[in-house]
């Protein structure tokens, strides 16, 4: 019987017909079996008429259920296969890709300082972390990381930061929301705009920021983001507060999560996890320790495990991330000193800073005096790296970086070309899913909820 | 599994390590890449230009890129195969460590990577296709390794023809690829043996052909403005 309806969902799939309905008519190894294909309805008639299904056979206790992908507590478009016995979950399988929209083709198709634009939207709530790793990557493949201006990196750094407290209280968010803690819900979401509105001062969009670009970034900070940011830092702590009071010792929150989503350290290293699971299982791993990348050796941060390995380690890690995180930034705003946003090597760096004239933000005016006013050569210099961008040696690197919610890696490819030949994003959400049968079979169903979203999977992401 | 890939795919001779020379992926004419229909009216239409990606690094590579290569194959020869049966060509580029492997050999020199005490592979990071329509073997994977206990990096990398797309799952050695690998056949079409379940995972089932493919189009669509159109992004002229 196990085997029957599960097989129907991975073989028949495609099939034009109901998979389930398919099953049953077959009629498979294991016999005439009755398959009832059901949607909505009320879940005592539906368990009625599984009981008596008919006279003389053992009441069917077993039923597979969809769970998404339009479901609100799957985090965006994620279809759960859930075989069930009762409220126990027996089996559960992942079905991805509905979000599924193509950019690493995109990519493909415009030159590399496009890319930046595509990637930024794949996982949308950490779009600088994609940023900072493709573009570590492509500075890789030009070999120009040591070109890259202190004051690009610092900033990167910072805005990494910013990006992985408004992703962290996102989790906590929509995680407290899945087990009907709404005050959580609105305490993160309110958080997150603090971050977002500060994003919005900076880059000019509060997602999809498409800010930092092979070379450096896009544009100097603002006048006034520093003392915002600073404000922020002051306000943060005590909003945290909040959040921690209602839920790190608030025994339904803790009932709900201690014990729950279990995955030790050799399930994490068997499917690939890293990210605050990995790091709930006591294992101090993190890339911006061990392989610091954008100047992060110089800075003084903690790395945050826990040793239960559930769910509650998970929230209890993140929140305590956020912390760190603000260390980081208070030490980023310190760093900062004058000096250019963008590499020097004018073959590689964007032409121009923006700057907002009378008909809204553009080209500043100063760039535009010179290139349409004073040098021809500047205006061909800057046609060309805008129309055609830049060459980029052939070769591939691998580049890893730690997001909020794991190792986020790019495998970027070129062929000498002046466009991607392949872009690759390893994201974590999409590695950590497969964990999600492992940390939630033999479980309740609501478990299997909390266990999804103490994973923090965002659909962007993974099906990219 | 290993053993059943070994047998499907006839061992071709065994260089010396050393004779490989760069490897040409790709042979680009004329100024604007372009697909013919770009107009190239430059006068370098008939420029012919390879692309070609590093081959052999020679040694010693610098950093632990030499103990990594030294432990490994030493660990091959102990089991009994000589590495550069195993290992076409080892790269360093950009200070990344990359071993070409021969698809038959995968598992094991995965498992070797993974099990050896002085290499400790334990974290696999998925899997990533590559596809060169003009090299001699168009079909690339790429699986990036990362060893906590000694905090390195290194990437292996296997190809296979595309009249015989197919590659031995890691599945065994490392389980999370499970995914990664039904991303590279979905979208590669290279077809994992040994994969306990090897079905599409972000295209729908029903899909006919692999979308990654260099000769997969895009399939764009043009811009529509007042009075004027754009053509799709894969019908632009493009500057190689």
């Amino acid at each position: 019987m196990s085997v029957d309806t599960t097989q129907a969902v991975d073989d028949d799939m495609g099939s034009a017909q109901d998979p389930y309905a398919a099953a049953g008519s077959v009629g498979s190894e294991e016999g005439a079996e009755t398959v009832y294909t059901l949607s909505g309805g009320d879940w005592d008639e539906i368990a009625r008429e599984l009981a008596g299904a008919q006279e003389g056979e053992t009441p069917e206790e077993r039923i597979v259920v969809n769970m998404g992908p339009q479901h609100p507590s799957t985090h965006g478009v994620l279809r759960l296969v859930v075989e069930t016995e009762g409220e126990t979950v027996t089996e559960v399988r992942c079905g991805i890709g509905f979000l599924h929209t193509g950019i690493e083709k995109s990519l493909e198709y415009r030159n590399w300082t496009q890319g930046v634009t595509f990637v930024t939207r794949m996982d949308y709530t950490t779009p600088l972390f994609q940023e900072v790793a493709y573009c570590l990557a492509v500075e890789k493949l030009l070999d120009v990381e040591d070109q890259i201006p202190e004051r690009a990196s610092v900033i990167r750094v910072m805005l990494m930061e910013l990006n992985r407290i408004a992703s962290h209280m996102v989790c906590i968010a929509t995680g407290g929301m899945e087990m009907g803690a709404l005050s959580a819900m609105i305490f993160g979401f309110r958080e997150r705009e603090l971050v977002l509105d500060i994003f919005e001062m900076i880059t000019g969009l509060r997602m999809n920021h498409a800010f930092v670009r092979p070379g450096g970034i896009a544009q100097d900070l603002p006048p006034g983001a520093v003392d915002k940011i600073r404000e922020f830092l002051a306000l943060m702590p005590t909003r945290m507060k909040d959040i921690e009071a209602l839920c790190n010792e608030n025994p339904i929150f803790k009932g709900r999560t201690e014990g729950v989503g279990y995955l030790d350290l050799t399930g994490c290293m068997a499917l690939g996890i890293t990210g605050p699971p990995l790091r709930a299982t006591g294992l101090p791993h993190d890339l911006r320790k061990t392989q610091p990348y954008c100047g992060y050796e110089n800075y003084e941060f903690d790395v945050v495990t826990w040793d239960t390995s559930d769910c509650y380690a998970r929230y209890r890690i993140r929140m305590d991330e956020i912390r760190e995180s603000l260390k980081i930034i208070e030490q980023a705003l310190d760093k900062l000193k004058p000096g250019p946003v963008m590499i020097e090597d004018k073959k590689i760096a964007w032409p121009a800073q923006l700057a907002l004239g009378g008909d809204g933000m553009g080209n500043s005016l100063d760039h535009i005096r010179h290139i349409m006013g004073e040098s021809m050569e500047a205006l061909i210099h800057h046609f060309k790296l805008v129309t055609e961008g830049f060459h980029v040696p052939p070769g591939q690197v691998y580049v890893g970086i730690e997001s909020p919610k794991g190792e986020l890696g790019c495998h970027a490819v070129s062929d000498g070309g002046t466009r991607p030949y392949r872009v690759h994003f390893r994201d974590p959400s999409f590695n950590n899913l497969q964990a999600v049968s492992v940390m939630s079979e033999g479980g309740m169903i609501a478990d299997l909820i909390v266990a999804v979203a103490s994973l923090d999977p965002v659909m962007g992401g993974v099906d990219r | 599994m290993s053993a059943s890939g070994a047998e499907n795919h006839p061992t071709e001779l065994p260089q010396p390590l050393a004779q490989q020379a760069a490897e040409v992926v790709a042979v680009r004419r004329g100024m604007f890449g372009g697909n013919g229909t770009s107009g190239d009216t430059s006068g370098y239409g008939r420029l012919v230009r390879t692309i070609e990606f590093s081959g052999q690094s020679p040694r010693p590579y610098g950093g632990y890129f030499d103990e990594v290569e030294n432990e490994l194959f030493g660990a091959l020869d102990e089991q009994g195969l000589a590495p550069e049966r195993a290992i076409e060509k080892v790269v360093v580029f950009r200070d990344q460590l990359t071993f070409h492997v021969r698809r038959e050999y995968l598992v094991q020199v995965a498992r070797t990577l993974r099990d050896d005490p002085a290499l400790r592979f334990e974290l696999c990071l998925g899997v990533s296709g590559v596809h060169f329509p003009d090299a001699e073997r168009p079909l690339q994977i790429l699986v990036p390794l990362l060893s906590i206990t000694h905090n390195r990096r290194v990437h292996v990398v296997t190809s296979c023809p595309d009249t015989d797309p197919h590659m031995p799952s890691l599945t065994p050695v490392y389980p999370a690829t499970d995914w990664h690998e039904r991303e590279t056949w979905d979208m590669f079409g290279i077809v994992f043996d040994g994969h306990p379940a090897l079905t599409r995972i972000l295209m729908p089932d029903d899909w006919p052909g692999h979308p990654q493919r260099k000769d997969y189009p895009l399939g764009g669509i043009p811009v529509e403005f007042k009075g004027a159109q754009i053509p799709a992004p894969d019908q632009r002229r493009s500057y190689r």
